[in-house]
């Protein structure tokens, strides 16, 4: 079983670049050879927090971990944080810029997402203190 | 209603049916089309996925790209004919992800592809 550990550093604003990382984070994870349905849904997840990042993060990092249970993708920034988190995973809530919308994205639709697809997700974050998500996909029932 | 028995539609037979135009992927027009999807808003693209989908949009960036290589699209339609810039090009290349732009509108880009059998990927 494969273990491990990647960082894709994800700059503020940069939406030419932003899933770059996610992309990478896509490859590696077809490179180990996993369900096609298991990296379909990490790499949503890497892609939906990449663009958060983008959006409202400041810079911010993203880790790829991998042992032999779990795939484990970390998405950190010091960016404005999360004021009302529950809010956040609502389908709808949004705090982006037009800006962002004429990008495809800020439609409030990341977080609940990210909740759909990953297997367990941990929020960690406050106003202006930065955000931190942990999202979890369990791997032993999907690797062969 | 999506379990009747239509043939399968390949990249060739949309670029038929739209009158389009392949700006990339012309090696990879045999690819089978598993079923349509149509938004400009790529969060919707991501939240309802199907491998292997076609996307048409009339939304003209990088994220589409991004997004459709993430969602593990068979391809991209631009409509209204809309010709992707030269950034979005070589991302499209360098993933082989297929290109194709069409002068029709969403609407009647979706109306002749499902006529044609492509159903909804939901």
């Amino acid at each position: 079983m494969p273990h491990l550990k990647k960082e894709f550093q994800v700059k503020a604003g940069d939406f030419v670049h932003a899933g770059k990382g996610s992309m990478q984070i896509q490859s590696t994870l077809k490179t180990i050879g996993y369900d096609p349905e298991i990296i379909r849904r990490a790499s949503i997840c890497a892609y939906e927090s990449e663009m958060n990042i983008v959006m409202h993060g400041g810079d911010g990092t993203i880790y790829l971990t991998v042992d032999d249970r779990w795939i484990i993708i970390e998405a950190c920034d010091d960016g404005v944080g999360i004021e009302d988190i529950e809010l956040a995973f609502k389908e709808g809530y949004s705090t982006a810029l037009e800006e962002h919308q004429e990008m495809g994205f800020g439609a409030g639709m990341g977080l609940p997402n990210i909740k759909k697809n990953a297997d367990s997700v941990k929020v960690n974050s406050s106003k202006n203190k930065g955000t931190y998500i942990n999202m979890f996909f369990r791997t032993d029932k999907n690797h062969g | 209603m999506d379990s009747d028995k239509t043939p399968a539609i390949r990249l060739a037979d949309v670029k038929e049916i739209l009158n389009a135009e392949v700006v990339v992927g012309h090696d990879r027009l045999d690819t089978e089309v598993t079923g349509g999807a149509a938004s400009d808003l790529m969060s919707d693209i991501l939240r309802n996925t199907k491998e292997g989908a076609l996307l048409l949009t009339g939304l003209n960036s990088v994220q589409v790209i991004h997004t459709s290589v993430i969602a593990g699209m068979a391809g991209v339609v631009f409509v209204r004919g809309k010709r992707p810039n030269d950034d979005v090009m070589a991302i499209a290349r360098e993933h082989n992800l297929p290109i194709l732009t069409t002068e029709f509108n969403m609407y009647s880009s979706c109306g002749r592809l499902y006529s044609k059998g492509l159903k909804s990927i939901r």
